[in-house]
């Protein structure tokens, strides 16, 4: 087709010279669409990342230059003892291994017991199933806040108060984990089961063997979230400890911001501090969590 | 059920038996997470709710009844507390989807690059609550913060400041949470297929009409699942005001959890702190129960 327009010189017929002009504009049109499009997603995104950015580079200033106006928005002579200090003075440190604990306990006692619980509402009959799932269900309708006054007296009752296993235990299950490994194993074929069991597989060597390996995605993003969540609580950690050596890191950052008012620089180097293993995680694991978040959402 | 006529062996019988067993066994320790710390509490709490405090420590408390029910959900602190709660919902819960949403179809376009926009603005789910809030209460800081230099600032400071107080604390959570329902509203978009679109496209639809009867619609289950966890999410919001704002100024921010935590631990009065939390669990309970009646009637589920 283009080698029968060839021979034609386009100057000299006015209908092309007119397309041409045509889609000339619309091209034009079309780049500043795109450069239109790229500034409004560029100036969204400066908006969404500013808080952030300001936080690092405020972590990285002397605590002059911090109110120094106009303000700096960029750390030419980058300060890295705030962050020393945030670790040590401010018992960051501590804090982080805190936090990395008790969402360690939680976590992993979360997905085992919704692998227990889930794989039971899968794959076994026995009675009063129905009614002990909703049961599972109803424990969605009930907001933690709603029981902490009697759980803090029931921690302290059971000499959990000040302790990991205190900040742990109210969270060892949740009806949401069960209700996602449920979902996860009722996808798997029946047929598996009876195969394993005519190779001799009881339920216990089933579960671990096929049904957990088989629902990988499902534990991946279940772990994902109940990370998140825990190194995210806040009530529960206030409530429960009151020495510096327990406190998670986000009980610890509210404490840096109110003792070092006048080194603002060591709080948000904190914020930051508390920050950076949530980036890590999500850097890896994103995927994860998204599977996780709309777990709920799909039509069930 | 080939053999349903046929009486089971009795090696059979001993399977069903042991199945039935693991059955329990296996749901054992979710039961009694769920036993002592979800539903003990609920029925403790409406228990404690009739002892009335003594006026000294150290003294009994007493048997009151409905007593205490009545004094305490009847009084003006705890009809204003229900107030800021609900329109701290609707500050935050409306915004949130609205921003994320319109985040999610900028960035659900062919574009080079893109991806990272998308990481841009799913960014803020790695912040917590608490991380948010000391941000932006240092931001907002009259003495250091940048926010008051640019001129967005109010008289008394915002975080001071009776009319302003709650809309500052719903700012920041809607910030927070931009993220998490950013990254919602991708993967509803995601659902949608693109052929929809040409439809629309084809038939002369424009980029405003294509959103009001494609886009819209086919993301209602993804709308209505954000709007019910985001109210249950703001009925919950507590770090956020506990660094802020403690409730104050003038009890303008003293959503429910708060005034349970203050009730609890500042007044140390667990039988008016156990009444509320009855209230916020009857509350929760009805909007959500609510919502979902309301809103399944609306929400198209065809696809």
């Amino acid at each position: 087709m283009s080698a029968d327009v060839a021979p034609l010189p386009a100057a000299h017929v006015p209908a092309a010279d007119a397309r041409a002009a045509e889609t000339r504009a619309l091209h034009r049109r079309k780049v500043w669409g795109k450069v239109g499009r790229y500034a409004l997603l560029t100036v969204l995104a400066i908006i969404v990342l500013f808080p952030i950015y300001i936080t690092i580079v405020n972590s990285l200033l002397k605590p002059v230059d911090i109110t120094s106006r106009p303000p700096k928005l960029f750390p030419t002579d980058p300060q890295f003892g705030s962050y020393q200090d945030a670790w040590n003075a401010g018992h960051m440190g501590t804090y982080l291994k805190n936090s990395f604990i008790v969402t360690f306990l939680i976590t992993v006692g979360q997905v085992l017991t919704a692998i227990l619980a889930g794989y039971a509402f899968a794959f076994l009959q026995f009675p009063f199933k129905r009614v002990l799932f909703v049961v599972f269900l109803a424990t969605l309708m009930v907001p933690f806040e709603v029981t902490i006054v009697t759980n803090v007296s029931t921690i302290s009752d059971l000499g959990l108060y000040n302790s990991y296993a205190g900040l742990a235990v109210p969270f060892l299950a949740t009806g949401f984990g069960a209700f996602l490994m449920r979902q996860a194993f009722l996808t798997l074929p029946h047929e598996l089961r009876d195969a394993a069991a005519l190779d001799g597989y009881g339920h216990w060597r089933f579960l671990w063997r096929v049904a957990v390996p088989l629902a990988r995605p499902a534990v991946a993003a279940l772990t994902v979230f109940a990370f998140l969540a825990a190194w995210n609580q806040y009530l529960w950690p206030l409530l429960i400890t009151k020495d510096d050596e327990l406190r998670t890191v986000q009980i610890g950052l509210k404490q840096l911001q109110q003792t070092s008012i006048d080194q603002i620089n060591i709080t948000f180097a904190g914020a930051i501090i508390a920050v950076v293993p949530l980036v890590i995680l999500l850097l890896f694991f994103q995927k994860q969590l998204v599977r996780g978040l709309t777990a709920g959402a799909v039509k069930g | 059920m080939a053999a349903s006529g046929v009486a089971l062996t009795p090696a059979r019988k001993r399977l069903r038996r042991r199945e039935r067993g693991l059955g329990y066994l296996l749901l054992i320790p979710s039961l009694l997470v769920f036993g002592v710390f979800v539903f003990w509490p609920l029925v403790h709490n409406a228990y404690l709710g009739f002892y009335r405090n003594p006026p000294f420590p150290g003294l009994p408390s007493t048997y009151v009844g409905f007593d205490q029910y009545k004094d305490v959900l009847t009084s003006q602190t705890f009809v204003d507390s229900v107030k800021t709660t609900f329109l701290f919902a609707v500050l935050t819960v409306p915004v949130g989807i609205a921003a994320g949403l319109a985040l999610a179809i900028l960035a659900h376009q062919q574009l080079k690059g893109i991806g990272i926009y998308r990481t841009f603005f799913s960014s803020t789910v790695a912040t917590s609550v608490a991380v948010a809030a000391v941000i932006f209460g240092t931001l907002m800081n009259p003495s250091v913060g940048l926010l008051p230099w640019l001129g967005l600032t109010t008289n008394p400071t915002v975080l001071q400041n009776p009319d302003w107080a709650l809309i500052a604390v719903a700012v920041v959570t809607v910030w927070q949470t931009l993220g998490l329902t950013f990254i919602l509203m991708a993967s509803g978009l995601q659902g949608v297929p693109d052929e929809l679109y040409e439809a629309a496209r084809v038939d002369g639809a424009g980029p405003w009409s294509r959103f009001w009867h494609v886009t819209l619609p086919m993301m209602s289950p993804t709308i209505f699942f954000a709007v019910v966890i985001g109210t249950i999410f703001a009925f919950q919001s507590f770090g956020q005001i506990d660094i802020l704002t403690q409730g104050g100024p003038l009890k303008k921010t003293n959503v429910l959890t708060y005034f349970i935590y203050d009730t609890l631990q500042r007044q140390s009065d667990p039988g008016k702190a156990a009444v509320l939390a009855v209230a916020l669990f009857l509350l929760t309970l009805i909007l959500a129960l609510a919502q979902i009646w309301l809103l399944e009637r609306r929400v198209s589920y065809e696809r």
